[in-house]
């Protein structure tokens, strides 16, 4: 979403889903995993008879209320979705104005990019990776990008893309998927009916969602304390190879693809500078680099995302792990190898209001002998951990961010019970011993903690408020700035996190302020708390007017231009500036969304390409049948499965009783749903003799795992390239933790990643499944 | 703040005072169109009523329990249906549906264990309630519950507790999608005729509401898109008070007082003539 548009944030709240036409959940689900949000979309069917298409391996809760439902075979969502551009271009479904003039449809591309047999030119065996100089914009003599406004150029992105998605007929779509052609194309009618300006539609997926609860001032204080690699506010990790902060600037900066390209990451010396203030203070000056030095450097190859890291603990390269909010042993794939890479670990520190499964995997093998026997036993485990005793979400202050990317600031309920401590007061105290055995004893690379700025109140408890005026950022008066536009790079700033700029003023916190107020009447309520970035509730929203600054659809219009000034939402687009002056989006240096995006790393357009395991052959290009790029590990612990002996699909999920690994340890939510399932489709279940609630294993190349099944006929049968295809569902949120317990259901599932996220394939593996 | 009054009164003769009173109706509408089975309903009842968590078996189906339990009164059904060819899955909440003619009250033998408000609220007065389980015979939805250790029977009250002091029932608050509503039971009758319209102009042919007659009419209404076969949400198609009830509660009842009175009489005339009973 990032490379699409310039953010990789939900780019409108869910009071906006409200005004949709037409709702596709594809690859989310909802009303199971966001029921609270999910009331908008019911209030869009309800009050604007919005059409629901439902498109999902499961017929879930989604489902149940969905105007149209398509089965789907997990992991082909690329081959469904290149199908509906394949159908919207040849129906002439979408809008062309927009695409003129909000995307890069009409940007040229170099002579020599290709795609042939699964393959996108520049591909290197070898390096399993590709050079993408081919794949590069062909550039006029001030190095901008040409175009052709008609669209009509064999080297623009739209003839491209049309050619590319010329493949992704609706038969070919639906021996992918699994459902029939006539399916695929019923549901293509009514998404692709949004292509006028007066139908909207929307799109809900789950990749979107992952912002959910996260407390910034934890991920602040963290960051402060020099453990986190990544700089927050979607600024890049420096690398090795970029010695000074000049070369860091120089090299993460953009410059310009288009002449009226606003190019807001020009501005990435303000933010970075201002941030390394607030990092070290007076201790960041012009002549240290502002403490560019401090900072820890990347590898020009390494990778810090999550798979990399638990491969290098099992390889034994990481000596301690500092663990807050979070489960790794049951949320990362492959349980058995995660419970072996931790008990490599020399010490771990875990902060929780509950005894975890990872706190407690050395008991994992004593639990549940039959689902962690190859865990080394607990007398050979010589990790030390500490499991400390913090405050839940209820006994914090500070804001939490929600899938709108509303900051909203909470009071704290009630004190810690006991000994427990809230998540700052544990990490200062940690932060301040660890400075002073530095003091003390020295060590290496002591300057960066010795050079922290630590100017709290009270060090050893910082208020979160405090922390949350440091976020926003002041300016050389002390005074705390309005916004990220008041940031410089001359170290007379100091800001924690640029795109927070403005959440607390000096005007105070407007993460806490709760008006009602709507003035639009699209469900954008400006005062209430405080949308990242600048109060903007809508991203992008200059696209939803066209060249003259005229909406779209005047019906809802989230922004419009008087002649002299932008009204309605806070413009994602200089205030003052005339609709012509720039392209819409202003993060990209292109200035426009591109569909065509060189910064993925498998290829500049979205390709089918199967699961690492999968029951079926590429049905585009069985030479090169799954992700060329996708990060495979070849430890002993990452065995890969086939067809032959795991017939099936197994697919993991949600459900809305439960949130993660959590609520297992609360006895309300846990009454709801007490016990872990499977779901079987009905035929299956007839073929090997299994009745409602028997007792099954489900078995992949990875582990094993047993529960009761659920035989159900919301789970069907697929066609894919001319055979029957099942799938199994396993809902996750089980351990051998907690007041209820069952399997780690990510006992199946493999280490196996996206190149560019590094997410893990949860979704689609093969599985066998068996009645006991 | 909502006055109410007792309008009837279990085994206790003659009208209670204040019954002719008119007062505002208290009634909940369930939109199992806009339902997605969430549970928030179950959790907050749960919550709110202190209930005992249990932890049921596994029924193959997302349901927490078959059936609505002495410390469980608000449960979603689920169930498993097609319709042209098409999975759908219907999930509804159950509960008391507070009758306006109540057949648990009309069964209960115990003077004051049940009573209806003249806001329509039907609620167990625990402290006269006998655990006879006649109440449990009289309601034609199956859902008052007896708690086997106390001996009492127990079911919704439509958060009686809070509805007294102007808050709306807890389930109504929990709802995510604002597919309950709570208000008067005429207001509310009219929400669930206009959605039904939105439906069938929607190509929903069979939606209608589901306020059945045989007991009076309810102060739990729905709207069901399949109104035809309400039996696919766990609703009954035709509820009637047992005819058992009806009977002895109705033209009958001078049967039962005459046998009452016929027994005291036969006591007392069998000591006249036998005198007290020796001892030995």
């Amino acid at each position: 979403m990032a490379a699409t548009f310039g953010r990789g944030a939900m780019t409108n709240g869910w009071t906006d889903v409200a005004n949709a036409d037409v709702v596709l959940v594809m690859g989310g689900n909802p009303a199971e995993n966001h029921p609270v949000g999910f009331r908008f979309v019911m209030e869009a069917k309800r009050v604007r008879k919005a059409k629901l298409v439902t498109i999902d391996p499961r017929f879930n809760r989604t489902a149940a209320v969905s105007d149209l439902y398509v089965p789907i075979r997990a992991g082909t969502d690329i081959a469904f979705l290149g199908g509906l551009i394949h159908y919207a271009i040849t129906h002439d479904l979408f809008q062309r104005e927009y695409m003129k003039l909000h995307t890069n449809a009409s940007f040229l591309i170099k002579e020599g990019f290709s795609f042939s047999e699964g393959l996108f030119s520049g591909w290197d065996e070898d390096k399993k990776a590709y050079d993408k100089s081919s794949w590069n914009y062909e550039l006029d003599g001030s190095g901008y990008a040409k175009v052709d406004p008609g669209l009509e150029h064999p080297r623009s992105v739209f003839q491209l893309m049309k050619q590319h998605y010329s493949r992704y007929t609706p038969e070919t779509v639906a021996s992918i998927c699994g459902c029939s052609a006539a399916e695929f194309e019923k549901a293509a009618s009514i998404i692709c009916s949004t292509g006028k300006p007066d139908r909207q539609g929307t799109i809900l997926y789950a990749l979107g969602w992952t912002q959910h609860s996260h407390s910034v001032q934890l991920i602040h204080t963290a960051a402060i304390m020099g453990a986190w690699n990544a700089l927050p506010g979607y600024l890049r990790s420096p690398r090795a190879n970029q010695p000074t902060l000049a070369a860091y600037l120089n090299e993460t900066t953009p410059r310009p693809l288009r002449p009226n390209s606003m190019n807001y990451w020009s501005n990435t010396p303000k933010f970075v500078v201002s941030l390394l203030k607030a990092y070290y203070g007076d201790q960041a000056t012009r002549q240290n680099d502002f403490g560019y030095d401090f900072l820890p450097k990347v590898g020009e190859t390494d990778n810090y995302s999550w798979g990399y890291i638990f491969d290098r603990m099992y390889a034994g390269e990481i000596d301690g792990m500092i663990s807050f909010g979070m489960n790794p042993v049951a949320n990362g794939p492959n349980t058995p190898k995660m419970l072996a890479a931790i008990s490599k670990l020399k010490w771990m520190i875990v902060a929780e209001c509950f005894e975890t499964e990872t706190a407690a995997f050395w008991k994992a093998r004593e639990l549940a002998e039959k689902y962690y026997a190859s865990a080394p036993d607990a007398s050979r485990i010589n990790t030390e951990v500490f499991l400390l005793p913090a405050a839940c979400f209820a006994e914090k202050d500070g804001a939490f961010v929600n899938s709108s990317r509303w900051a909203q600031w909470k009071n704290a309920a009630l004190d810690p019970p006991g000994q427990a401590k809230r998540d700052q007061e544990i990490i200062a105290r940690l932060f301040l011993k660890i400075r002073q055995l530095y003091e003390q004893e020295g060590g290496s690379a002591a300057q960066p903690l010795l050079s922290m700025a630590w100017n709290w109140q009270n060090p050893i408890s910082p208020e979160l408020s405090e922390v949350a005026r440091e976020i926003n950022g002041r300016d050389a008066a002390g005074k705390q700035v309005a916004g990220f536009g008041a940031l410089a790079d001359d170290g007379s700033t100091a800001c924690g996190n640029w795109i927070y700029a403005g959440s607390f003023t000096e005007a105070g916190n407007m993460m806490a302020r709760r008006g009602q107020e709507d003035p639009t009447g699209l469900g954008l309520y400006p005062n209430w708390a405080w949308n990242w970035p600048a109060n903007r509730r809508i991203l992008y929203n200059r696209a939803s007017a066209d060249a003259a600054g005229k909406p779209w659809d005047p019906s809802r219009a989230p922004l419009r231009w008087s002649g002299s000034s932008w009204s309605g939402d806070v413009a994602d687009y200089k205030a003052d500036a005339g609709p012509e002056a720039f392209g819409a989006f202003i993060m990209l240096p292109e200035g426009v969304a591109k569909l065509y995006a060189t910064d993925f790393a498998e290829g500049p357009f979205p390709e089918h390409y199967e699961p690492v395991e999968s029951p079926a052959e590429n049905a585009l290009h069985s030479n090169v049948s799954s992700n060329p790029a996708a990060k495979v590990f070849h430890t002993d612990r990452d065995p890969l499965g086939s067809a032959k002996d795991f017939p099936y699909i197994g697919t993991t999920y949600r459900l809305t009783e439960h949130f993660h690994y959590w609520t297992k340890n609360i006895a309300g939510t846990s009454e709801l749903q007490p016990h872990f399932f499977v779901e079987v489709p009905e035929a299956l279940a007839r073929e090997k003799g299994i009745k409602n609630r028997d007792m099954v294993r489900v078995r992949s190349a990875r582990g094993s795992v047993e529960g009761r099944a659920m035989v159900t006929r919301r789970m069907r049968g697929l066609q894919v390239g001319g055979k029957t295809v099942y799938q199994i569902g396993l809902p996750i949120h089980w351990g051998f933790i907690g007041r209820v317990t069952g399997p780690l259901v990510n006992n199946l599932s493999p280490s196996v990643l996206d190149p560019n996220s590094g997410t893990p394939e949860y979704k689609g593996f093969l599985v066998n499944i068996e009645k006991i | 703040m909502m006055t109410t009054f007792i309008k009837a009164i279990s085994a206790t003769p003659g009208k209670p005072a204040g019954s002719s009173r008119a007062t505002e109706t208290a009634a909940k509408l369930i939109d199992t169109t806009t339902c997605i089975g969430c549970k928030a309903c179950e959790v907050a009842c749960q919550e709110w009523n202190n209930q005992q968590v249990t932890f049921g078996n596994f029924e193959g189906t997302y349901q927490t329990l078959p059936d609505l339990a002495h410390n469980f009164w608000n449960l979603i059904k689920f169930h498993e249906t097609e319709l042209d060819g098409q999975p759908l899955w219907l999930m509804s909440k159950y509960q008391c549906m507070h009758c306006v003619d109540p057949g648990c009250l009309k069964a209960c033998p115990a003077p004051g264990a049940i009573v209806q408000y003249s806001n329509g609220i039907v609620d167990f007065n625990s402290d006269a309630c006998i655990g006879c389980g006649y109440c449990m015979t009289g309601c034609p939805f199956d859902v008052p519950k007896l708690n086997p250790e106390t001996k009492k029977v127990q079911k919704c009250t439509l958060c009686t507790d809070r509805v007294s002091v102007g808050l709306e029932p807890a389930c109504i608050k929990a709802c995510p999608t604002n597919c309950l509503s709570f208000g008067t039971r005429e207001d509310l009758l009219r929400k669930a005729e206009d959605r039904v319209a939105v439906l069938k102009s929607d190509g929903f042919g069979t939606a209608g509401v589901y306020n059945p007659t045989g007991v009076g009419g309810t102060h739990v209404v729905y709207v069901l898109a399949r109104a035809d076969q309400p039996e696919s949400y766990g609703l009954p198609k035709n509820p009637q008070i047992p005819w058992t009830v009806s009977i002895w509660k109705g033209p009958l009842k001078w049967l039962g007082n005459a046998l009452l009175i016929g027994g005291i009489l036969g006591t007392f005339l069998h000591y006249l003539r036998y005198g007290p009973q020796d001892p030995e």
